[in-house]
Formats: structure tokens, sequence, C-alpha cells
């Protein structure tokens, strides 16, 4: 079997991608592990997605259906309830599901849309237990939103990143007590809205600056031990208590869901735990592409269908060219992550637009009464004052194209 | 019905020594107190096959241990249990020569093969062998193995080969009366025997102590690990061991069985044995400890934490015929070597137990074996893609991939919950096809799992239970 693009991943970024290449005449193939496209959007019963794509407020499946009902009137082919076993760097992909079987499918071009995983209790290394009721926030959200099952009836949530913040509310209005958030860091990396709407609203404390030392119950969870953290993030002996709980939520990270393309020799940036990218979102393997929560973890959809339709575009103009003209590069122009931030998407740029680029960006720590500035080449090309910078949020600045020269860096400091 | 043999523990060496016995004419049961064999020390552990050379020459523990060893390869093969010869190291600064040179001589008196390596040799076998390394004793025929799978391989084969299993009875109460043994369980279900067979693990003690048999006397140490993401297994082929000392093996690397690689144990004596908790310290006992003997320590890689108690009395294992109870026998403090000495120990357990009653010869066995599993690595081989695509057409639940990390479709967990000891819990399910292993640890998959196990036990998906008794994944509100 034959296709122009091969998109995995039937979420947000995989159905905008697989639209911007069909509309530029492409055959085009989405894998999909559930039987239904959308990704996490289908858990995600709340609404607040949507204002800036379609301008109005959506739940997560209404936003989802909108675009997957374009895909299934389209010529797109959904291959759903199929996992993708293998891509190899000449874009065979290796795929099992029920009805045909493992088979391999040739793309001229591959976008990679997996999303993300939670980080676990293990990889977290929390000491204690390991009986029932501790869940990644995500999957307490599939249990309770698609499944319509209940965790469980007092929770601590430990992180304070958006799905958390959700979930915080959602177990609220389960019926669920709810008694504390707790983040390790100074700052919740969660989105300002999340924090007023889903804690605030609800009188459910966020308690920064601390941690869980013990997990404790022997078959389901009966409480947990936390304590509030030092300036190197150890937990202080002292100031250890105790919560009695039944449900433990984690919502300590996400992990960009790569491991498919582990063993290709993709480069890999240790910023976003993923790879790098051009202003197409072309990896540095020719031909794989990458977009969505699978190549820097998002907190707004809206920004993971634009970044899809850049994808699927470029994928779509990719399957065009010509090996010579694959092979005909202009002078790069790489563009660096400097003082202040964690990283910036693209990482370099091949064929600078006239039109001029997105360049999005992550800070690391919370700055207030800031500027953010673009220095290329020793001359600053872009500078923007700004009131407050947090981590947890996706920044975007938009640069003309004039004056980007071959070493380009994005940096933010405090004003003077 | 009264059972020639009643076994009362279904760990590693109370499911081999049924494995055995139900080879023979005779009619044989286990009681188990968890919902599933293998819960305690069987699946907590390091899943070494130890070559043998470090125990003390005369022992059980080195009779058992060099003859478990060499049985392992067979045996694995017949039951269908993956097992892995990856040799083993124990590495040793400059100043290590006479210690290593020890070993090597105890290792000559055990009958087992070793050979000294100097820092050119370790790094030709093993590159990321720490760079203080100077000198390792080498023995080519240790090896891993997936501990909890040998013992459902071991109960698998021993029910569908006649024998019974007794799960979630916790056997408390001990008589004897005209030559027959009743066991009641602590839900008061009785069970009959002429013989009983210790094999309690942990509990051991207080069953000799019920059952009016020899009194012993058993210490507890708690083991902490790491488990690491596959990706880390291309660092390493070889088990890795610091210098012995008088606490155990010390804190180990070694590739396992299934593609993981693992870190630990800490050995901390603790008094209650079955609290598997881990500890901060203990935790950061093995990161400080790690790097002394492998360049390579990724604690990014970290996919889990967990902890097991190991059961020790005195300097050997105990196995021994009552003098006091009559048709009694106890088997106590299987530390390590234990997993290794298992199926030698279920021998010699089964000739003590000819001592009490006739077996008669070994009759034509039915060998229950796992399929090969559908992942990557299987689909890899051209060759078969064919063969899991019959099975596919065959049964399309073998094309639905339910555990992504592992890639477990779910016609391998329908058959794992329908094994002749069946699966009821999400953990039996994961320990016998690995859904919710992987990375994610179950983040993905678990409810799906629980929607399998409910649809496949009609049950309700609220009753279904993470792994012991009590442990509910989902609540019921009503």
């Amino acid at each position: 079997m034959y296709t122009d693009i091969a998109v995995i991943g039937g979420g947000p970024a995989g159905m905008a991608a697989a639209l911007s290449a069909v509309k530029l005449n492409k055959s085009v193939v989405i894998f999909e592990r559930d039987e239904r496209l959308g990704g996490v959007l289908n858990q995600c019963i709340h609404n607040g997605f949507g204002i800036h794509y379609f301008g109005e407020e959506l739940t997560g499946p209404e936003y989802a259906k909108r675009f997957a009902d374009t895909v299934m009137a389209s010529s797109i082919t959904v291959k759903s309830e199929t996992t993708v076993l293998s891509i190899t760097d000449d874009k065979i992909i290796t795929a099992v599901n029920a009805s045909d079987g493992v088979f391999r499918i040739q793309a001229k071009a591959v976008i990679l849309a997996m999303g993300c995983r939670e980080r676990t209790a293990g990889s977290i290394m929390l000491a204690g237990t390991r009986p029932s009721g501790i869940y990644t926030a995500g999957t307490a959200q599939k249990l309770i939103n698609t499944k319509g099952l209940a965790v469980g009836k007092r929770a601590v949530i430990l992180g304070s990143g958006d799905i958390g913040l959700i979930m915080a509310r959602r177990l609220t209005l389960e019926g669920a007590a709810v008694l504390a958030v707790l983040e390790l860091m100074p700052y919740s990396s969660g989105l300002k809205r999340n924090i007023v709407q889903c804690l605030d609203d609800f009188g459910i404390p966020l308690l920064c600056n601390r941690t869980i030392t013990k997990v404790v119950g022997k078959d389901r969870l009966e409480g947990v031990y936390y304590a509030e953290t030092d300036k190197n993030l150890k937990p202080i002996k002292e100031t250890e208590r105790f919560l009695e709980c039944d449900t433990l939520l984690l919502s300590v990270g996400l992990i960009p869901e790569l491991d498919l393309i582990a063993d290709n020799d993709i480069r890999i940036n240790p910023a976003t735990n993923s790879a790098y990218v051009d202003e197409g979102r072309m990896t540095s393997v020719d031909g794989i592409f990458a977009a969505g929560n699978v190549l820097h973890v998002h907190n707004l959809v809206d920004n993971v269908s634009e970044e899809g339709h850049i994808a699927g575009a470029s994928a779509a103009l990719y399957a065009d060219m010509t090996d010579a003209q694959r092979a005909q590069r202009a002078d790069r122009i790489n563009i660096r992550a400097g003082d202040g931030i964690k990283y910036v998407i693209p990482n370099y740029i091949n064929t600078p637009s006239k039109s001029g680029v997105d360049l999005y960006f992550k800070v690391k720590d919370v700055y207030k009464d800031c500027e953010v500035c673009v220095l290329s080449d020793g001359e600053t090309i872009y500078k923007k004052n700004r009131r407050i910078l947090t981590p947890g949020e996706t920044e975007k600045i938009r640069l003309d194209g004039k004056g980007l020269n071959k070493d380009t860096e994005v940096f933010v400091r405090e004003r003077k | 019905m009264i059972y020639d043999f009643l076994v009362i523990g279904g760990g590693v060496i109370g499911t081999a020594v049924l494995y055995e016995l139900s080879h023979y004419d005779v009619s044989c049961a286990l009681l188990e107190k968890e919902n599933d064999v293998g819960t305690a020390c069987s699946s907590r552990n390091s899943g070494i096959v130890h070559a043998g050379y470090d125990c003390k020459p005369g022992t059980f523990k080195a009779r058992f241990n060099v003859r478990g060893s060499r049985i392992f390869p067979e045996l694995c093969a017949e039951l269908g249990v993956l097992y892995k010869k990856t040799g083993s190291m124990v590495i040793g600064g400059a100043d290590s020569l006479a210690d290593i040179q020890a070993l090597h001589e105890r290792g000559k008196i055990n009958g087992v093969y070793t050979e000294i390596l100097s820092r050119n040799q370790i790094a030709e076998r093993e590159p990321n062998v720490s760079r203080d390394a100077e000198y390792a004793l080498y023995a080519p025929d240790a090896g891993v193995v997936t501990p909890y799978k040998l013992v459902i391989a071991y109960a698998d084969n021993a029910v569908i080969n006649g024998a019974d299993i007794f799960l979630n009875a916790e056997a408390d109460r001990i008589s004897r009366d005209s030559g027959v043994y009743t066991v009641t369980a602590a839900d008061g279900r009785v069970f009959f025997a002429k013989s009983l067979i210790n094999a309690a693990g942990y509990a051991a003690c207080k069953i000799n102590q019920a059952a009016n048999a020899e009194e012993i006397r058993q210490d507890y140490a708690l083991g902490e690990y790491f488990l690491l993401d596959k990706r880390e297994s291309k660092n390493i082929n070889t088990v890795l061991f610091p210098l012995p000392d008088s606490r155990g093996k010390g804190i180990l690397v070694a590739p396992t069985a299934e593609g993981n690689v693992l870190y630990g144990p800490t050995s901390t004596p603790v008094t209650v044995p079955d609290d598997y908790a881990v500890t901060a310290e203990g935790l950061k006992n093995i990161r400080d400890s790690v790097g002394r003997i492998y360049e390579k320590a990724n604690f990014a890689s970290v996919i889990k934490t967990f902890a097991g108690v190991r059961t020790v009395a005195g300097l050997d294992f105990i196995i021994e015929k009552s003098k006091k109870a009559e048709n009694y026998i106890t088997i106590a403090g299987i530390c390590s070597p234990g997993l290794t000495a298992a199926p030698a120990i279920a021998e010699y357990v089964g000739e003590l137990a000819s001592e009490i009653t006739a077996l008669g010869s070994r009759k034509k066995y039915v060998n229950y074996k796992e399929e090969e599993a559908s992942g990557i690595a299987a689909v890899r081989r051209q060759d078969s893609v064919e063969k899991i695509n019959e099975r596919i057409r065959q049964n399309p639940r073998y094309g639905h991939i339910v555990c992504r990390c592992e890639t477990v479709s779910e016609g391998e967990i329908i058959k794992a919950i329908h094994s002749p000891l069946t699966a009821t819990t999400v953990d039996a399910v994961k320990r016998r096809v690995r859904a919710g292993m992987g990375r994610c640890q179950g983040g993905f998959c678990t409810p799906k799992v629980i929607e399998i196990l409910a649809r496949e036990l009609n049950i309700e998906e609220s009753e279904i239970l993470k792994n012991r008794k009590g442990s509910k994944i989902v609540i019921d509100l009503s």
C-alpha cells in the first residue's frame, strides 16, 4: 500500500495536519489507536477549547467533532483501532489492527502526532507503598469522563499542571472532597484561568513549595505525608504532615510520546525531549514531521491545531518535491533559546518566508515587567515589553522576516 | 477429598514443589493466601539465576544453587518461560584481587566455572562497567529470568496436570487426627491431607507453630529496586555485582529477561515481612551505589520503584522432614539464591515426599506453554508476520492492541485471564502478559484492562481489583 502522507495519531494535531495535506491534493492516511478520532480531547468534557481557533468556547469533544466531521467527509483514509508498530527512516509504516492484521504502508512523508503521556508515580520515585487509588490525572479523567466511574472520595492532587487543576474541579463536581493541590515549585505550571476557575472558585487550596514524602496504605491508599520544601526542592522533615485520603492524582508532567521513533536517527532537543524541527516542523530526518504535544507540550489546543496545519502543509509540499529539490537548501538560520528561555520552536529556519515566521517559546521562571528580545547576528530585530511571563504558558511572537540572520537568539530579561 | 500432599504457600518454592508432585500418581493441592500465586518475595526480587560460585561449600544453598542453575535453561524452555543466559561479573577495584580470587576458588569447590578478568577483558565484554574496575569474576553460566512468570508457569502446568490450587486460602489452624491433617483457612474453608509441606515463605514459622512442628526463627530484610525503561537495555548485557559483603550480594545492575534494566536491591533489616514501602533513604542508597560498578546509571529512565522482603533463617536454607510433626516437610529461610535453587529444592522435596508416600514413576506430562507474544520484536522478523496474521484471522482480538508500551493485544489478555489458574486482577494480567508493565505504567491501558476483566469474569467494573483484596480501582458510589 502507498500514500503521500501518513499521519500517526488522530488527535487535534493529526487531524489538522491531515486536513492541510488533503487540501493540497495529497493522499492521506491517519493511523489512530482509539476507535474514534479526537485523541485526549474526547475525555476533556470541560469547556474552554477553540476560543482562538473558532472564536467560541467549546468542550473538548465538540472541538474534536468539528475536525473529525471534516476529516470523515474528505478523502482521508482513517485507520482506527490501529496501532503503529514501527516507522523506518524510509517512511515505511508497519501497523496492526483486527481487520487488516499486520500491514505495511509506504509514505512519501510522515507526520508524527502521537501526543504525550503522563509522568507516573514510578518515574517521580515516590516513597511509600503502591496501593490502588493512585492515578495519573489523565487516567482518572478517562475513568470518570468516558466510563462514568468514580475513583474515590477524598483526594489529594500532586502537581498543578492543567490536567491536575481541571481534575480538581471534576472530582469536586463528582462529589469527592479535594483536600489540596500540592506543587513542588513556587508557582503552578497551569494556566492562570484554570487556577481561578478550577481551584479558587471551589475553595481548593494550592499549596506551593510542597511535596509528598510518603504514600501510606496496604491495599487501597490510606493517606499521604507531605512537607514544605527548601530552596533545593528537598522536603523539610520538621514540616511533615499527614493527610488522610483514598485518592492521589498525579499531574507531574507530560512526556512527548516519541518512543515509536526512538530507534530512528532523529536529533532530540533535551529541553523538549522531542525533535529539533524547522519552520515546517520537519525533524532532522528528511520527510518526517512532528506536530502537537509530541513535539512540545501545549496548553491550548488551538495552538496544536495551528501547528498541525503548518506540518500538514509543509509535508504536502515535501511530498511534491523531487530529490534534487529536497537536497537544495538555503543557508539555515538557527534559532537558539537564550537567557530565561526553556525552548523555542522552530529550532531552525530553512527558507525564511516573506510573510514572516511565528516563534513559540516557554520561559524557565516567572518574569515580571520584562522584555522579550530577539537578537540576530548581534542586531536586535524584535523587542516587546511584557507585564508577566510564566513557565506554564506557551508564548508566541511573530517576526516579520526582516533582518533574520544565521545566528538568532530569543531571550527574556527584566526591564531596567 | 483427602489429598496425599497439601502445599502451603504459592510462591516459587510452593509452586515448584506442586509442579514436581504433579508428575506423580499422587493427589496434591496448594493453598495460597493471596488472590494470585507469586505475589510476595517471588515477584519482588532481582530475577537472577546465579551461577553458584559464592555459596559456602557443603551447604544446601551451594548444592541447590548449582543444581538449579544447571536445570534452568531446559526447564524454562519446557515451560515457555523467558530465560537469558547473560553471564555475571563481580566487579572489584585495585585492591580486590584477593577477594576475587577467593570467590574463584570457592567456585571451583562448588563445581562452578568462573574466570578472573583483567581491566581490558572487562571492558571488552561490558564497555559500561565502572572505569575504576580492575578485576572481575566472570561467571558465564549466570542468567536472568522473570521470576513471577516462572511461578505462574509452574502453577498453570501443575493445574492442567491435575493439581488443585486454592487462592484466597490463608492457612490458619492445623490439626491432625487419625493420620489426616485438617487445615482450616481464615475464611472457614477446610482442607484435608495426609501430608503437609510448609512453603509459606515469611509465614513459615507461623505454619510450623500451627502444625506443632519444629520452632523456627526467620529474619526479614527489605530490598528496594529501580526498574528502568527498556531503552536502557542497550547499555548492558551482563549482570553486574559489587563485591559481596556480610549483608549479601550487594546492589547490582542487571538486564531483565524481558528487556528492562534493574538497579538494586538494598538490604535493610525489618520486622514486618509484608510491608513493601520503598524509602527515600533506600532509593538514595541505590543512587549513590550504582555508579561504583556502572558508568551508565540513568535515573531519568526510571519507570518504577518497588520493594520486596526476603526471609532469612540463619546461614542456610531449612529443608527438612519434621521430627515432631508426622508426614510434614518444612521449607524455610529461602533467601538468595532461592529463585535459582527452587527447581532443585523441588526435586529434593520430591525425594523427601517419597519417603512419606511412594510416588511411583513419573507420569506422562502435558505441557501448558504460553504462545509467542505478538510484540514488535516478533513482527520485525518477517517470518513471524504471517504467523501473527494467521492468528489475527482466526481471532481478530489478537490484532487489537490494548497496551501500547508493551504491544499487548486484547487476545493475549483474554487468554491470560482464562489460563489454567484464572487471572482475576489488573496486576495478575500484568504479570502474565505485561499489559501495564511499560513506560506509561498502565496509564493508558488500565481502563481497558478493567473493562476486559469485568466482561470476561462477568462482574462489575467496580469489583475489579488492582491486586490484593481491598485494592479496588474504581469505587461504587451507589
